[in-house]
């Protein structure tokens, strides 16, 4: 399918067929990252911005990588130590920004909708890095490109999103995407955690690890913010290290053992997965970090590619 | 001068009249009705055929931002946008700066008025100093600076023994205390109503159990003390329930709804436009048929925009930091004429009752009558008139509505205020 979009904004806006162009495109990618010269002239003379409003090493990186590979000019705009810090408002920077003619900008706020309100307002492309509890298009279509290589499709296979969704927009992408591609989810956590109405998203919810792990195919573990406690959302990282902590244990007698342990990082070691979980043979967390790379050069190649060149 | 409005279907709710009559003003008062008056010598003839003649309505919950806010509104544009919105009278909120908890602020407001508005101004004065919920502000002296109610609006007086006070204290003073029902615990963080958009766009959402419980607990306080007790932008089916079951137990509270809860739900947030983002936030389908519901049997006194102007950079950036509330002066008529009259949803008989005859009633405001001797405040409808929503051409120093480019049918087409054409300004 012909990818059409000016933006890549949020998973629920797209169709089964577009996550499969940007998954088939990024797969077709991947090689790139096996070459001795890891450069492809697919964007070269393009500009992309990272424009991020928050802390990041995995995404921003990842997305500089990507860049860099298919050979676009990239900029890293950080908020901190920027016109931002100095009450500049957010379309206004924006705007600056576009001033100079990037052909991509890749926003992360800590506002639900704020990459929304950039591609309304900028006539460049925007991806969403990740805009407060909203989504992670991005995050998303990387851990299913991770779950079509372990396990060959989508269809019929079940996810366990398990710990704080109410604040994820990893969650929610992931919801969004996988059951676009036809897998069943449990969300799963203490009920503080879960966000009323998330039924409403075709999930089943489970209020015991043990319910939401059995039999499934990925357990997606998401981080735990340690403020969590502040808000009385949780009583203390102890107890919910140990309800929902995710130990070898509890995976060797309720697990399939062929199942993927999934984490979209950085993991809290020790409070919702275990060392020995996070690094051992069910693990695909450094995977879902190769995938990254790949998926952000295909989201890029879309966006700001020659529509009819090939991408490598 | 006197005035004749010839010919239009006079509509007033005070004194059951539905009926095509001719209406004479002299010397700023009405001084008779009927069919086919002779006009007096040097009466201006306004011919109103087909048009609706009613009591001028009164908007109780308009924020003019006068002192303070000036880049906001002032009361010279705020009335004008009354007046063109078909409002003869509006009751302008404390949460200026400074706060309007003293005599002085009083004065200064009331005297503004005479002199730069076009519409009849009456200030509520603040439960609290400051609307800060620690120390009642002098409540004694705003009601004899003519202030007509108490509300820290923008807060909820979340300390139940000093709201309770003030209850009491003002119980002499015969004026309600007004309640924005919010418990700010519940509400904390949020920037919309708690439900499945909120859920999908990772907005933090209000339960509606945080407008519940505080309207629960002021009906409490209205048993216990005896005060006249008014709910502000009712918001919420269970708010409804509670408010309905309080007036058959005879407690003394009543309640008013916005537009915008009327016509518009949370579906509205989807996209993230600051403009639909106000506090009690907009809610789902099912409260805003239970608000409807509640306004069409009386449970629901009046309709109150809830005006709450605010300049362009305070509204266009993203949705947690944008500034509460919506403009309504200028669209709440024609909406509600559209949206809920024009479909059959509400008898016009009863709009113009809760826009006219209603608040005044529970204001103890003068108005809210056309019958002879009354003041000649007067609104003039036009139910067929067609036109789109330009936020441009507001009166209004502020331009924050969700409501640009919605085409409506009926508008209000001319305002009176004592006598005097207000709107249009300059009238045919």
């Amino acid at each position: 399918m012909a990818w059409t979009r000016k933006d890549l904004i949020a998973m629920r806006d797209l169709e089964a067929a577009e996550i499969l162009t940007l998954i088939d495109t990024a797969d077709s990618l991947q090689e790139i990252a096996t070459r001795e010269i890891k450069k492809v002239p697919a964007l070269r003379g393009k500009t992309i911005v990272n424009l991020f409003y928050e802390a990041s090493t995995r995404t921003r990186t990842s997305f500089e990588i990507a860049g860099k590979w298919l050979s676009a000019d990239v900029i890293n705009f950080s908020a901190l130590g920027s016109s931002a810090s100095k009450g500049e408002s957010l379309v206004d920077t924006a705007k600056n920004i576009e001033a100079m003619s990037p052909d991509v900008v890749v926003v992360r706020h800590p506002a639900s909708g704020a990459a929304e309100l950039l591609a309304r307002e900028l006539a460049c492309s925007i991806v969403n890095a990740g805009d407060g509890a909203h989504e992670h298009p991005t995050q998303a279509l990387l851990d299913l490109l991770t779950i079509r290589e372990k396990k060959g499709h989508f269809e019929g296979l079940s996810a366990a999103i398990v710990g704080d969704v109410a604040h994820s927009r990893v969650a929610r992408s992931n919801i969004h995407g996988m059951r676009k591609l036809g897998m069943t989810v449990t969300v799963a956590g203490p009920p503080t955690l879960i966000p009323p109405f998330v039924q409403e998203l075709g999930v089943k919810v489970a209020y015991r690890l043990e319910d939401a792990i059995r039999d499934v195919d990925v357990i997606m573990m998401l981080r735990l913010q340690q403020e969590r406690m502040t808000g009385g959302l949780i009583p203390s990282l102890r107890e919910y290290s140990h309800y929902w902590g995710l130990t070898l244990d509890r995976l060797a007698a309720h697990a399939r053992p062929d199942v993927l342990i999934m984490h979209p990082g950085p993991v809290n070691r020790g409070i919702e997965l275990s060392p020995e979980v996070a690094d051992g043979p069910y693990s695909v967390i450094l995977d879902q970090v190769a995938k990254g790379v790949a998926v952000r050069m295909g989201v890029l190649f879309l966006l700001a590619g020659s529509k009819t060149g090939e991408a490598a | 001068m006197a005035l004749l409005l010839r010919n239009g279907r006079v509509l007033d709710p005070a004194s059951r009249v539905d009926a095509v009559q001719d209406v004479l003003v002299e010397g700023g008062t009405i001084t008779r009705l009927g069919p086919t008056l002779a006009a007096p010598a040097e009466a201006r003839v306004l011919d109103v055929t087909r048009k609706v003649v009613c009591p001028g309505f009164i908007d109780m919950h308009v924020h003019l931002r006068e002192p303070g806010y000036e880049y906001k509104e002032t009361v010279a544009t705020g009335t004008r946008a009354a007046a063109a919105g078909g409002f003869a009278a509006v009751c302008c909120m404390a949460n200026t700066h400074p706060v309007n908890d003293n005599r002085s602020i009083t004065d200064y407001i009331l005297a503004k008025a005479r002199s730069e508005g076009v519409v009849r101004v009456y200030p509520i004065g603040a439960v609290t100093r400051g609307l800060r919920g620690e120390e009642l502000a002098e409540l004694a002296e705003l009601a004899e600076a003519g202030c007509v109610g108490y509300s820290d609006d923008g807060q909820c007086v979340m300390n139940a023994r000093l709201y309770r006070r003030a209850m009491e204290y003002t119980l002499p003073f015969g004026l309600p205390v007004i309640s924005h029902a919010e418990d700010h615990h519940l509400s904390h963080g949020a920037a919309m109503n708690e439900g499945v958009v909120s859920m999908e766009t990772g907005l933090a959402g209000a339960p509606p159990a945080a407008e519940d419980v505080m309207v629960a607990r002021d009906i409490i306080l209205a048993e216990l003390t005896g005060a006249h007790v008014h709910i502000a932008h009712l918001s919420t089916a269970g708010a409804v329930r509670l408010v309905r079951d309080a007036k058959a137990r005879g407690v003394k509270v009543t309640a008013e709804v916005t537009p915008h809860h009327l016509v518009l739900t949370e579906e509205a947030v989807r996209h993230y436009d600051p403009n639909t983002k106000m506090s009690p936030p907009l809610r789902t389908k099912r409260d805003a048929q239970a608000l409807l519901e509640a306004l069409a049997d009386g449970t629901i006194d009046c309709v109150a925009t809830d005006h709450a102007p605010h300049a362009l950079a305070e509204k266009e950036g993203e949705y947690d930091a944008a500034a509460w509330g919506i403009v309504g002066l200028e669209t709440a008529v024609a909406l509600l004429l559209d949206r809920l009259v024009r479909p059959g949803l509400l008898g016009l008989d009863t709009l113009v009752a809760r826009l006219s005859t209603d608040p005044a009633r529970l204001l103890h405001l003068p108005g809210g009558s056309l019958a002879p001797g009354a003041p000649a405040d007067i609104t003039v409808l036009d139910p067929g008139l067609e036109h789109t929503i330009d936020p441009a051409r507001f009166r209004s120093r502020s331009r924050n509505t969700p409501f640009g480019g919605w085409t409506v049918t009926g508008a209000p087409v001319m305002t009176i205020v004592g006598g005097t054409v207000v709107h249009p300004e300059s009238a045919p």
